[in-house]
């Protein structure tokens, strides 16, 4: 970094990417560093290529990156979270090859694959990355793509809006990517607590490239909050009643209202934390009255909640799959209901115990304690629910079922760790410790990545049309669990042997064995994200034979198994009319559900635009400008956000206009074609016979 | 579901036990690291509320570990054994059971949870006259201050066997976490502010401390020395201290300087090398100078007393890297 900003390019100059460390000196942890760089370059390269090549680039444009379709943006969400997978597990393996060799000694330099201030960076922008670039956007993504279809809905309340959250998003992705080859990241971990990342004690870049990506995609997620309480609110269809909804919209009900009123407080925090860098604020400062325990305490206040964001979707997802494959119906409704609402609520009471170490009194530790295991409850009726749902089912151990298999068996082995990080006495000697790391990993990967792995594969072919290879779907979700088995059990060991997180060094012999394993998990994650990779195109490969244009390939009972696969950008033909719970189940049990509408109409969509492009745009400029210290381009960036937005406000916005004939002819076709298939028993389930249209008579749940 | 995928579901389970199982049978090195070889009251106390925890959770989760690979194996498609009710969806009984349960085991947990928080407040001391002890967190090393011993170390805190030990924390840089697991639990240490952590130790031993919060590329290193000593050995102890170099405001500013021990050692002008540093007390409220570094009017205001407030400047040794 040079001495003194420059003018027009800031704080840059030729001597921020990682080759000029490379040239500097050669050993294992630059070359690691250039390599990540080169992929970043290389993968960016390869992806302009292959656009230009296939002329991709306006069916891109118009088909996807302007389009206001809630199913498109959901999808673009996923694919964004699956990019960013694939980095946040290579950075992860890296980090357990680093251990594997970094045992060393007090007197000696540190050893091992990277340097210790790089090893820093790793364990930063992985947390950052899994949490807000992976974990977020694949379950608003699925959200986005499942809730308007259950809910008998065309589109979300505010579709561009949504269209804007998805490219705030993407921007807080990039600028984290970015740091890869311009600059270096953070090194305080994914909470980036103060004062160690305050200007004083973090000078540079690293801590701004956080804060922008936070900042930018908080509001994203703030914004998406809204757009789904809204559209849950006031979009549902005639006859939805709340206590009709499928329980994904109850989860999804729940985010939206927990990103509302947690999402803000990260605002805040990392808000103050700027202020702090930029300003010569002291709120989290050692000296001149600034006090660091705020900053921990309002990181918190969204940091708890955020965890339940994350793992209600997927318990939405398993709600949805342990009924459907065991020709179920689903057991308890009315008792998940009420346990997600109230995981929901209490999840704002319990963040305390993130820092029961912090010197406040034992009775507060003790307030926060208890209220941590009530929270277990709902979570445990939850899992029993599911359990009585397959409980003299018939179950078709689909990949979807060996997830949730996976998510019970390991899931509750996090819940039992989290019992016992509740108990403040026993937090105050694993708190810090790699015990700690496997159970948020515990609760985390069989949670949320298994649920939301699980949903993919379980919509999939709503989206696309055809089904994913079960064979590879089964042996991706094997990986995935011996991956995380041998990759955390061991973390559970160490820390338990006294191992603190975030560890660039270690001294003592005894943890190597288990350092080992962990290693080896580490390659089977790598093998399970490969195995997901090729389950992807093998099945597109295939998609001919796995095709399903019936729509309903897993004689699922819920209103988006009503239509075609791939669903039509209308979703519906006509809004369906609702009468009871699992709707379309009902339509089954009553004969004939493929009756085609009496009379079909116009049906408004909202336009396609570039206004989520534009924005997103503004907002790089924006976030990239202020970590590079470039004014000229932050301002102008900054200007240009309302400016984007008042543009739009002064003109007039027609929706577009399918015609009812265009409508019909679809329709029409689609419904022959339905008549057309033989119906496929669910013993036919996964083979060329699944057509879409299952056998109506198995259907009984 | 083929047989490949039932070898997969075995090795995981054996992988899980044999992990979870393991630990209590871990070779011991010859520094002490963890709580489940306890040393003292607290450790001891920890480690049979970690076993009573698991013990009584067991009830909530035994249910599904046996539950769900039953409940597969009996209900799958290709050859179901129970019956089939596809329509079954409530039930009165079963439901006060799957709420009741856990909420009786809540009940009796956070009961247990009470107790032991209350009884192993870090604050509340273990006995009459504890030894006083003040630690420093620096950046990459602890500094230990005995007021009433006169001596101070760097790297190695040493306690007589049987007497309480009350210590009083802050850090003259970042946040930091005290641990010393196989004594007591963890607590943070900030600048300008002070925390206390109390143990004692019922057996002589060593015992390895170390900072848990990450504060900068020494972190893996910050670790240091705990000596659990005969009352005469720690007398002698004492005596050592007095043969070492002073610790005053200069030597405190040398210290301060971003470097782990080793390096320390080196800039002080020692043999390079990880053994701890003895010293002598030069002033004996050098700790309360080092907090009220943070206190003066108007912001950054020690005036460089005491090395200072902001950043640590790099240490000699370490300046290299």
């Amino acid at each position: 970094m040079s001495q003194q900003t420059s003018p027009i390019f800031g704080n840059l100059d030729w001597s921020v990417t990682p080759y000029t460390d490379l040239l500097r000196d050669v050993n294992s942890s630059t070359i690691v560093g250039a390599g990540a760089a080169s992929v970043l370059v290389l993968g960016a390269l390869f992806g302009i290529v292959l656009l230009t090549w296939m002329r991709w680039w306006g069916p891109l444009y118009r088909n996807w990156l302007t389009s206001a379709d809630a199913k498109k943006i959901g999808i673009m969400y996923i694919a964004l979270a699956l990019v960013m997978l694939a980095r946040g597990i290579i950075e992860g393996f890296v980090m357990r090859a680093h251990q594997a060799t970094a045992l060393g000694t007090l007197a000696q330099q540190e050893s091992g694959l990277v340097a210790p201030d790089h090893f820093a960076q790793l364990f930063s922008t992985h947390g950052t990355i899994m949490i807000f670039f992976v974990a977020m956007p694949l379950l608003i993504g699925l959200i986005n793509f499942v809730l308007p279809q259950q809910l008998g809905a065309r589109d979300m309340a505010f579709p561009v809006l949504n269209q804007v959250s998805l490219g705030l998003t993407a921007v807080g992705a990039a600028l984290v990517m970015i740091s890869l080859l311009i600059g270096k990241f953070g090194t305080g971990g994914w909470t980036m607590y103060p004062p160690y990342t305050g200007l004083d004690f973090s000078p540079g870049e690293g801590v701004d490239y956080w804060l922008w990506a936070i900042l930018i995609s908080g509001m994203g997620s703030t914004l998406t909050g809204m757009n789904f309480a809204v559209t849950i609110f006031k979009s549902r269809a005639p006859g939805m009643h709340f206590m009709r909804m499928p329980l994904f919209c109850w989860t999804s009900l729940c985010v939206a209202i927990m990103l509302i009123y947690a999402m803000p407080a990260l605002t805040v925090s990392s808000a103050m934390l700027a202020l702090d860098r930029y300003a010569d604020f002291h709120f989290f400062t050692n000296d001149a009255g600034g006090n660091m325990m705020n900053y921990a305490n309002i990181f918190w206040m969204f940091g708890h909640p955020e965890v339940y964001i994350l793992i209600l979707p997927a318990f939405g997802v398993f709600s949805e799959i342990s009924s459907t494959y065991s020709g179920k119906r689903l057991y308890g409704y009315t008792s998940l209901v009420i346990a997600s609402m109230s995981i929901a609520v209490i999840s704002f009471t319990v963040w305390l115990h993130h820092f029961f170490t912090m010197g406040q009194s034992a009775g507060v530790n003790i307030a926060f304690g208890i209220a941590t295991m009530i929270i277990g409850i709902p979570t445990g009726v939850k899992i029993y629910d599911w359990m009585a749902t397959m409980w003299r089912g018939r179950i078709r151990v689909t990949a979807p079922i060996v997830y949730l298999t996976g998510f019970f068996l390991l899931f509750v082995i996090g819940g039992l760790s989290g019992i016992i990080l509740a108990n403040p006495s026993i937090d105050y000697q694993v708190h810090n410790s790699t015990f700690l790391v496997a159970h948020f990993h515990n609760v985390i990967i069989p949670g949320v990545l298994y649920g939301m792995l699980a949903g993919i594969h379980y919509w999939f072919p709503k989206a696309f049309g055809f089904r994913l290879s079960e064979r590879w779907g089964r042996r991706t979700a094997f990986l995935f669990v011996g991956g995380f088995v041998f990759t955390f059990m061991p973390l559970y060991v160490l820390g338990l042997m006294g191992m603190p997180r975030r560890s660039p060094t270690f001294q003592n012999p005894d943890f190597m064995p288990w350092m080992y394993i962990a290693a080896f998990g580490g390659v089977l994650m790598l093998c399970a994200l490969a195995s997901l990779a090729w389950t992807f195109w093998t099945s597109y490969r295939n998609r001919d034979a796995l095709a399903v244009p019936g729509g309903d390939p897993w004689n699922g009972s819920t209103l988006e198994w009503s239509t075609p696969a791939p669903v039509p950008e209308w979703t519906f033909p006509r809004i369906p009319h609702v009468t009871a719970r699992d709707d379309w189940g009902e339509c089954k049990r009553a004969g004939d559900p493929w009756r085609a509408p009496d009379e079909y109409r116009d049906i408004e969509m909202p336009a396609n635009t570039a206004h989520g492009l534009l924005i997103a745009g503004a907002s790089f400029g924006l976030g990239f400008a202020m970590v590079w210290h470039i004014w000229w381009l932050a301002v102008l960036s900054f200007l240009a956000i309302p400016a984007i937005v008042a543009l739009r406000a002064m003109r007039v916005i027609e929706p577009r206009i399918v015609k009812a004939a265009e409508v019909e002819l679809a329709d029409r076709r689609f419904r022959q074609q339905v008549a057309s298939f033989a119906p496929a028993t669910r013993a036919d389930e996964e083979t060329e016979r699944n057509r879409g249209v299952p056998d109506l008579s198995e259907f009984a749940g | 579901m083929g047989t490949g995928s039932k070898f997969w579901i075995k090795l995981g389970a054996i992988g899980l036990f044999a992990c979870l199982g393991a630990t209590s049978a871990m070779a011991s090195s010859t520094l002490q690291q963890s709580f489940l070889q306890p040393m003292g009251p607290v450790a001891e106390e920890q480690f049979s509320h970690l076993l009573r925890v698991v013990g009584i959770t067991m009830i909530v989760i035994l249910p599904v570990l046996v539950g769900v690979p039953l409940i597969l194996w009996r209900y799958r498609y290709t050859k179901p054994r129970g019956d089939y009710t596809p329509e079954w969806e409530f039930s009165k009984k079963l439901e006060y059971a799957l709420w009741g349960v856990p909420v009786l085991v809540v009940i009796v947990l956070a009961s247990w949870l009470w107790y032991s928080t209350a009884k192993l407040d870090p604050y509340k001391t273990l006995g009459p006259e504890p030894l006083q002890v003040q630690a420093v967190g620096l950046d990459w090393k602890w500094l230990f201050i005995y007021p009433e011993e006169g001596v101070a170390t760097v790297g190695e805190l040493a306690v007589p066997v049987g007497r309480p030990v009350e210590i009083t924390l802050t850090t003259d840089t970042v946040m930091q976490s005290f641990l010393i697991a196989p004594l007591a639990g963890q607590i943070y240490a900030m600048p300008g502010m002070t925390t206390k952590l109390n143990f004692s130790a019922t057996r002589a031993g060593a015992a390895e401390g170390e900072n848990t919060q990450f504060n900068g590329s020494g972190f893996g290193r910050q670790k240091f020395t705990v000596r659990a000593l005969a009352p005469s050995d720690f007398a002698v102890w004492v005596a050592e201290g007095a043969r070492g170099p002073t610790l005053d405001e200069r030597s405190y500013a040398t210290l301060r300087r971003q470097s782990v021990l080793a390096d320390a050692r080196t800039d002080l002008g020692l043999e390079k090398s990880a053994e701890p540093i003895m010293m002598t007390l030069g002033q004996e409220d050098a700790f309360q100078q080092i907090i009220a570094k943070y206190h003066g009017p108007g912001g950054a205001s020690s005036d460089g007393r005491w090395g200072g407030t902001g950043l640590p400047q790099a240490g000699m040794a370490g300046a290299d890297k």
